[in-house]
């Protein structure tokens, strides 16, 4: 009996469909892209477009004739897509992507700054200014989604940690006292999340909403209480100091945005390095991460699954707090009712864009923050384009990131299933 | 209760065989046993020292590891992180830097001293079930257990990779370690076993030696002596009814599932699929029914292309499909029998139409079903989640049998459902062939498809290798579920 | 003791209710300088700090069913004819007209919720009706009723248009809805924003952001003066209901509860999940958008920013707190209602900020939503208070 195994037959060939994915983005780059070469070219005037490398307009700068800018950036795009739809240089697609996205951005830029300018300082310094509270709430997203609980509460937790660090740091007169109950104050919000969640088993999305309700009313509450009625005895905090590094200061554009900071900057850049090798590389990441994607795996090797998801929710908590100290010690002096009006959620927003990952969702808090600060910028200089629509920039570009049009973003396996045992 | 009153004894070197039907408890008892499960009375005792095992912490500690009958990996890491999990090799102190070069030659070192070849940086999620086995099986060596818990490992083997699986049992019980082999396949014990424990119902009912008889054995098992032989009629095959032809269709990770099948179902005939699971059994019946797509090749029911067809339209056009995961697909468990009984009907007359719902003819349908289909329930209003799992599948049986059929489609019939619900489903079954309806009967049970089969196709990564006659000895068909064919041209009788 | 907890859920709301109650008192406590300083003595004169927290709390709390309910002073009044009556009853005329939108929002989450959606977006979709709504209303200057009927079916069309969105990207891309409409939420509120200081929107001479006003004809009919209350409280009843009998008799009402409870086993038999979804969202955006619309047409009678209030939101707490059953949803928007409009009187006879009925509102519904929580709490009072009478037996 001769034998013979199937592994030798060649699989039947399927037609692959013509419209892949690669394909549809490659049609739609090439009509921005169009529509920007057009559009934006016919509007902009044949003006300089100047973005300056110090803080005045005299100074040195990238010049660029804003109409040929436009029109160039414009092609560019287009011809970003051009590669996408013919199939060419599959390995490199995203890349592309990214390329034609920038492309269309610079296309939009060259219009508007035409005989205007833009201080690059400036614009740096605020985009990372406005970043930075997104920065750390996505990263206390990342340390709780990763190890499986959803935190939809990173804006209660933003305002607990701006109210307490006020009212912390005004009463003792300390900001440092301030940025310790600010992380006190996210850790409240983080714990009882954490127990409603991995202990009562309630639904972590409801917990979460319920809780930034919770947080709302209760700071919204006590400031009407006590801090507007004394503000002088509660609610004017001493404001965080910013340092200099002598020599790295001096870099152009990097070192004033970088290296002449307040301590929350490199506090915030400095924990997206830990956190993203703490999960890669140490004991600690590898088991969240295990109790994040299977939970019941984790629990046969005798990982305590429960008690590594409240660590991590809350050393989230004590990351968000310290985001939320970024409101009343570092952008204003004071808190106020509501004062974080949804930054948590853009915060949110930057985790998911940001693929779960600590590097990703600083990109996603970068490029949040860029939007908000050009929506000042446009405003600033009498732009046409509404600062609202911007505004929705970081919303709807991570809408368009979770329904896979620009690769699909995964969460991890068991986010948001309480984990039971048994 | 899952477990009354059980104490069974492993010695040293030996390989203790739990044999027990699909619910017997056999699981809960080794969950206990691992300290995932706390036992509410009873004790654990190790090498002469009564244990208390809260979690698998201390079982790991006291030398006992399991391999799950779902594995226990994380798709998303690597083979070598799988196994470091829980006790990873550690540098720099508090920190607790990973050594991924130690846990690398730990994991290479393990898989060659025992002969358990695996590749330490491939992704599960990439590797076959056969390999992710073998990755439990080193997980639980590199932590130096003295007794290696199997829960049903041959599920989803071919009978080469569990001759495979049963050499490498029997190496390790030549190194001095025990092995409680957990399973329901009587002729694998007989293979492998030293000692025999059968559980029925949460209790031991015996124990035997592996010179028993396979027929006692499941005698044993069962509680009474039992045949698959069901009682039928030769078939008398009418017209072609299924056409399937060239059918090519992708599973949920985008690998090709079923690749080119050719089957014909006639009036009045069983044909069975006979094929170790996962080999396209599935996906076959699914894309059939319009449930997963369709990347090449055709589906005629008596001449009407069915592909892309709407699942409802497929039901409507005269199939009944009982889907081979009863409480995932099968059943909605928060709804009662009689919404059950309605739950591909409820927006047709006489239940109803395209707006409302008639709650009367749906209660009197639920009794008049209840009634034929002997489903013992409290009421019809009771939640079928409350009902065991023959009852819940005699429901699903009774919905997709209660409108005239032209082709009834069964995936693992009676999985998980007691001897008496499995005779019942089995005769109901050959009365709706009788009926002259075609039948389209998918099994990992080769003595269900053999019973049942008027013929039987072989299906094997993705393919059909040959549509033998039931009386075809048991041994060829296993060659032909392990992808072996013989000279046999494909297609014939 | 056992039948007592299995016995019902009213119990636990009950017992949410009172704990939500006791945590306020506290907050009201320590929120106060005066009672405070008394504190300052306690070991001293006990009974100073216990008397004057009860006297603020035990205040505040009557302010609250005062305004909710009515003042049984007013009442009196009324009967000797120092009042009007309807003096008397505008303390329940301002629940039912808090209460009105957040039925609508709060059976948009619910029905949702039946079918395995958690509508997060009910918030945005509120915005969408108060937009088509408003902008509706303002425009046309159709005769009398049509008015009305078009500026609400705008307001419907407006909150299903956003919950067709989610739907639709769930459907087809399985993108989670909790996080399109969290997005969409911001969005919609940012396009209001921008939407009431356009030119042929934002009313005339006017700097600030609010819109033309909705023509008489749109609004919703009230009896007017003191009492605010409109029709759409009513049109909130007949929506649960209309709601209630497409949930349990309709054909839509068992695709949504089968997919909802299992959407694998509907799809098995037939049933389309994804066309579910897709109509299930837009049916609850619409829903939503109703309760945008009666907020424009019965209360704010213009767009501003924050037209919308927070009432997508606190539908969310309404739905979970009336179990996502429409009924239950009526009565737990009524209870909002009540201390939101007891709230305002709160607020300004007691001085105690309208805020505390966010937070009382927020813990009713995280203790329903963790009864093994409140169990808990109860039977550890319970027997803690058993180990003392034993010990004060003993000594």
């Amino acid at each position: 009996m001769s034998t013979t195994t199937v592994e030798e037959m060649a699989e039947v060939t399927a037609p692959e469909p013509f419209w892949s994915r690669q394909r549809h983005l490659g049609v739609a780059l090439i009509l921005i892209g169009g529509l920007a070469a057009v559009v934006f070219g016919s509007l902009a005037p044949s003006e300089d477009a100047r973005f300056t490398l110090s803080e005045d307009s005299a100074g040195a700068a990238l010049a660029i004739n804003g109409q040929f800018g436009a029109v160039l950036f414009g092609l560019l795009t287009a011809a970003a897509g051009g590669v996408l739809l013919a199939g060419l240089l599959k390995r490199w697609s995203n890349v592309f992507l990214v390329a034609g996205i920038l492309s269309f951005l610079l296309s939009f830029l060259c219009w508007q700054v035409a005989g205007e300018f833009m201080p690059l300082v400036d614009t740096t310094d605020g985009t990372l200014e406005l970043a930075l509270p997104l920065i750390l709430g996505a990263l206390a997203g990342v340390l709780g989604e990763r190890s499986g609980v959803v935190n939809v509460a990173i804006e209660g937790q933003f305002l607990m940690g701006a109210f307490a660090g006020a009212l912390v740091g005004t009463m003792a007169g300390s900001v440092w006292a301030g940025l310790l109950s600010a992380a006190v104050g996210g850790v409240i919000i983080a714990a009882i999340l954490a127990v409603m969640a991995i202990r009562y088993l309630v639904d972590q999305v409801v917990v979460g909403i319920v809780l930034n309700l919770f947080a709302l009313g209760i700071t919204g509450f006590l400031y009407e209480r006590l801090m507007q009625p004394n503000a002088q005895e509660y609610n004017q905090p001493p404001q965080m100091p910013e340092w200099r590094i002598p020599g790295l200061a001096d870099i152009p554009v990097v070192g004033p945005v970088f290296f002449e900071a307040n301590l929350l900057v490199w506090i915030a850049l400095v924990l997206v390095v830990v956190i993203h090798f703490g999960l890669s590389r140490t004991r600690w990441g590898l088991r969240t991460r295990a109790v994040g994607e299977h939970p019941t795996a984790a629990d046969t090797v005798g990982i305590r699954v429960r008690g590594l998801r409240y660590l991590n929710v809350l050393l989230g908590g004590v990351v968000a707090g310290i985001g939320g100290a970024y409101f009343t010690l570092v952008a204003t002096g004071s808190f106020t009712k509501n004062m974080t009006a949804g930054a948590g959620f853009i915060a949110l927003a930057a985790l998911i864009f940001g693929r779960f990952t600590p590097f990703g969702a600083f990109g996603a808090a970068l490029f949040f923050g860029f939007a908000q600060k050009l929506a000042t910028y446009l405003s600033a200089i009498g732009s046409p384009v509404p600062s609202q629509f911007l505004n929705m920039l970081p919303y709807l570009a991570t809408l368009i990131a979770v329904a896979g049009l620009v690769g699909r973003v995964r969460a991890p396996a068991a986010d948001g299933q309480p984990y039971i045992k048994g | 209760m899952a477990n009354d009153h059980i104490d069974i004894t492993v010695e040293p070197g030996e390989v203790h065989a739990l044999l027990g039907e699909n619910g017997a408890g056999k699981s809960t008892l080794m969950n206990q046993l691992y300290g995932l499960l706390q036992p509410d009375e009873g004790q654990i005792v190790v090498n002469d020292e009564p244990r208390v095992f809260k979690s698998p912490r201390d079982a790991i500690a006291a030398g006992i590891g399991m391999v799950h009958q779902h594995f226990m990996l994380v798709p998303v890491f690597t083979v070598a992180e799988n196994i470091a999990l829980g006790a990873e090799e550690v540098r720099g102190g508090p920190l607790g830097w990973l050594d991924r070069r130690r846990s690398r030659r730990d994991v290479i070192e393990t898989s060659e001293r025992y002969g358990l070849p695996v590749d330490p940086d491939a992704l599960i999620e990439d590797l076959p079930v056969g390999a992710q086995q073998r990755v439990e099986i080193v997980k639980a060596l590199t932590r130096e257990v003295d007794l290696l818990i199997l829960d049903e490992p041959t599920a989803v083997l071919t009978p080469q990779e569990t001759e495979e699986l049963l050499t490498v049992m029997r190496s390790l019980t030549a190194m001095g370690k025990s092995i409680v082999f957990i399973t329901h396949k009587l002729k694998e014990v007989k293979a492998i076993a030293d000692r025999i424990t059968v559980i029925r119902r949460g209790q031991v009912v015996g124990t035997a030696s592996p010179d028993t008889s396979e027929e006692e054995l499941a005698a044993l098992m069962v509680g009474r002596a039992v045949s698959l032989e069901v009682e039928k009629a030769p078939a008398e095959p009418g017209d072609s009814i299924l056409k399937i032809s060239g059918l090519v269709v992708d599973d949920d990770r985008g690998v090709r599932a079923v690749d080119g099948v050719d089957l014909e179902v006639r009036a009045g005939e069983v044909l069975g699929i006979a094929g170790v699971q996962g080999n396209g059994q599935t996906e076959l019946v699914e894309a059939v029914m319009g449930l997963r797509e369709v990347r090449a090749g055709a589906v005629h029911l008596e001449g009407e292309d069915l592909v892309g067809r709407s699942t409802k339209r497929i039901l409507r056009s005269g199939v009944g499909y009982v889907p081979e995961d009863r409480s995932h697909d099968g059943v909605v468990k928060e709804f009662s029998v009689a919404e059950n009984l309605i739950l591909d009907m409820y927006d047709r007359a006489p239940f109803g139409n395209a707006f409302r719902i008639d709650g009367d003819s749906v209660a009197s349908n639920a009794k008049h079903r209840v009634e034929q289909f002997d489903i013992r329930c409290q009421s019809p209003a009771s939640l079928v989640g409350a009902l065991s799992g023959g009852n819940q599948q005699k429901v699903v049986v009774a919905r997709e049998m209660s409108r005239p059929l032209r082709l009834f489609i069964a995936s693992q019939p009676t999985r998980g459902v007691d001897v008496g619900s499995i005779e019942f489903i089995h005769s109901r079954i050959i009365h709706e062939r009788d009926q002259g309806t075609a039948v389209l009967v998918v099994s990992s049970e080769l003595d269900e498809v053999v019973g049942l089969a008027d013929r039987i196709a072989v299906m094997y990564r993705g393919r059909v290798l040959a549509i033998v006659s039931p009386d075809t000895p048991r041994e060829e068909i296993g060659l032909l579920m392990a992808g072996i064919t013989g000279d046999t041209p494909e297609g014939a009788k | 003791m056992k039948r007592f907890w299995s016995a019902n859920n009213f119990t636990l709301t009950a017992l949410s209710m009172l704990m939500a109650v006791v945590i306020g008192g506290v907050l009201i406590i320590i929120s106060d300088a005066t009672v405070l300083a008394k504190f300052g003595y306690f070991t001293a004169r006990p009974s100073d700090a216990f008397e004057s927290s009860w006297l603020l709390v035990s205040t505040a709390y009557a302010d609250l069913l005062k305004g909710a309910l009515g003042d049984p002073a007013v009442f009196s009044a009324w009967f000797s004819g120092e009042a009007t009556w309807q003096q008397a009853f505008a303390p329940i005329s301002e629940t039912l007209t808090y209460a009105a939108p957040l039925v609508f929002t709060g059976l948009s989450v619910a029905l949702a919720f039946r079918g395995g959606l958690f509508n997060i977006g009910a918030q945005g979709q509120a915005v969408l009706g108060c937009i088509a709504a408003g902008v509706a209303g303002f425009t046309f200057g159709l005769p009398i009723a049509l008015n009305l009927i078009v500026a609400v079916v705008a307001g419907v069309l407006g909150g299903a248009l956003w919950g067709f969105i989610p739907g639709l990207l769930k459907a087809r891309t399985g993108a989670h809805e909790v996080i399109t409409t969290i997005m969409l939420n911001y969005t919609a509120g940012l396009f209001l924003a921008w939407l009431v200081i356009q030119q042929g929107i934002q009313a005339p001479g006017r700097s600030d952001a609010i819109s033309k006003a909705v023509a008489e004809s749109a609004q919703l009919p009230s009896p007017g003066g003191v009492l605010r209350v409109h029709l759409g409280i009513i049109l909130a009843v007949l929506t649960t209901a209309g709601v209630a009998w497409l949930l349990n008799k309709s054909a839509f009402g068992f695709e949504i509860r089968a997919v909802g409870a299992n959407p694998h086993a509907a799809k098995t038999a037939g049933i389309s999940v994804a066309k579910t979804y897709v109509l299930l969202m837009a049916v609850a955006g619409g829903l939503a958008g109703f309760g945008g619309a009666t907020q424009v047409l019965g209360t704010a009678h213009a767009l501003t920013p924050s037209v919308a209030g927070n009432i997508g939101f606190d539908g969310l707490l309404v739905a979970l707190l009336g179990r996502t059953r429409p009924w239950g949803t009526l009565f737990a928007a009524l209870l909002f209602g009540a201390l939101r409009a007891g709230g305002n009187r709160m607020q300004s006879f007691s001085g105690i900020s309208l805020e505390l009925v966010t937070v009382l509102q927020a813990l009713i519904v995280i203790f329903i939503a963790a009864p093994a929580l409140v169990k808990a709490i109860f039977r550890l009072r319970a027997s803690r208070a058993t180990g003392l009478g034993a010990s004060l037996a003993k000594g």
